[in-house]
């Protein structure tokens, strides 16, 4: 717990599963939440390297700016989200490629 | 003890997240990706960042957690009792994800990381607050005009076509 | 501060123990004789029908939408709040101007009536339904 590289590995694991959320997922949602996963996992090496690294308080400041993008970002893509499900009957992302009915 | 705590509240962040993008039914992603948020909770309070945990809990599980949970609600049909969803290109996503944590786990771990001087800061709320208001000003008023495209922008799109 | 949140980890310990202790004594203690009409679904002693799956209405999703919004501005106002003294005038001025931009989505959404549960501005307004709109417009001014 006071090593920087564990908590590096543990973010590059979130990460990397985050990733593959987001490619092997076919429901928006879940794409959704694979981008949670990845905004998470940098938001982890930001404090780490403010902790460890000598960003001193900076990191903590980048880390609410990542929090309140992911928040915007939430808000948005679900709302978009809803929007194509009562088009189109579905949040395949695969199925949904046309752009006008 | 903190050692422990910490072996602990990684296992319950890295488990919980490969639920999340494992787990067959959606509604269980969501549950688990609420233990992968307070994992993380968890990490940033061993990274002494005392606000930003609050932070985490108040807008991550409080907030966006619960827009997913509802947007799963929204987006399904009634009939649909057993809300799962079927995953595609798994072998190319394992590939891609045990590329990943094989190269970037190695980096983590061979590299020579700068350790800086190890000492608790005296108080993070107020740093925070000083280096908002001095140091990084516009984007903390940029944030406001994002917040405020959010809002308007995504009401716009939710509204159902009651009025256009 | 591990010490602190040391104090809270023990309450979710205790909380998630007080939870699930009685719930394993009553599965040790009570007797387990179950039948079709005791494991149905109470609905207050009617029959239930139909499925708990409902979708949604999507004004949950609005309001919950505009929840988060908000409490992302509030987030701002805590490391705002505690160097308020000493910063003064400029700190006044700098949150007045996030505040008075995210006023004016709160405007927005008040002006679009997305903060109204019930909506009164459907097409009331004409044909036998105008006593209607009349009487949800003195609903709406009371």
């Amino acid at each position: 717990m006071d090593n920087l590289s564990n908590y590096v590995l543990i973010s590059a694991i979130l990460f990397s599963l985050g990733l593959f959320g987001v490619i092997t997922r076919r429901n928006g949602v879940a794409v959704l939440m694979g981008v949670e996963l990845i905004l998470n996992s940098a938001n982890v090496n930001f404090l780490a390297f403010a902790r460890f690294g000598g960003m001193n308080m900076s990191g903590h400041v980048y880390a609410l700016f990542v929090i309140v993008l992911a928040a915007a970002e939430a808000a948005v893509a679900l709302a978009i989200i809803i929007n194509i499900f009562n088009n189109f009957r579905t949040i395949n992302v695969d199925d949904v490629s046309e752009l006008k009915q | 003890m903190a050692d422990i705590v910490f072996w602990f509240v990684a296992f319950i962040t890295v488990f919980s997240a490969g639920m999340v993008v494992t787990s067959k039914s959606l509604l269980y992603s969501a549950y688990s990706l609420l233990f992968t948020f307070l994992g993380v909770t968890g990490l940033y309070i061993f990274l002494w960042a005392d606000f930003l945990a609050v932070v985490q809990v108040v807008v991550y599980i409080g907030g966006i957690l619960v827009l997913i949970i509802f947007g799963i609600m929204l987006t399904n049909k009634i009939t649909s009792v057993n809300i799962s969803h079927s995953s595609m290109q798994k072998g190319v996503g394992a590939v891609v994800a045990i590329g990943f944590i094989a190269s970037l786990g190695y980096m983590a771990i061979s590299s020579p990381w700068l350790q800086a001087a190890n000492t608790e800061p005296a108080e993070t709320t107020a740093s925070i607050g000083r280096l908002l208001l001095m140091d990084y000003l516009l984007p903390f008023e940029v944030a406001s005009l994002l917040l405020l495209g959010a809002l308007i922008g995504a009401t716009t799109l939710s509204r159902k076509d009651e009025d256009g | 501060m591990y010490r602190d949140f040391g104090t809270i980890l023990f309450l979710v310990f205790m909380g998630i123990v007080l939870i699930y202790a009685p719930l394993v004594i009553q599965k040790l203690l009570a007797p387990n004789d179950p039948n079709a009409d005791k494991l149905a679904t109470y609905e207050c002693g009617e029959e239930s029908e139909g499925s708990a799956w409902v979708q949604f209405n999507i004004r949950f999703y609005v309001v919950a939408l505009i929840f988060l919004i908000f409490d992302v501005e509030v987030v701002f106002l805590f490391p705002w709040a505690v160097v308020f003294n000493e910063l003064g005038l400029l700190a006044f001025v700098e949150m007045g101007i996030f505040l008075l931009i995210l006023m004016l989505g709160l405007a927005y959404v008040w002006r679009r009536s997305d903060l109204d549960w019930v909506k009164y501005n459907v097409k009331y307004g004409r044909g036998r339904y105008s006593n209607l709109y009349k009487k949800s417009q003195t609903i709406k001014g009371s």
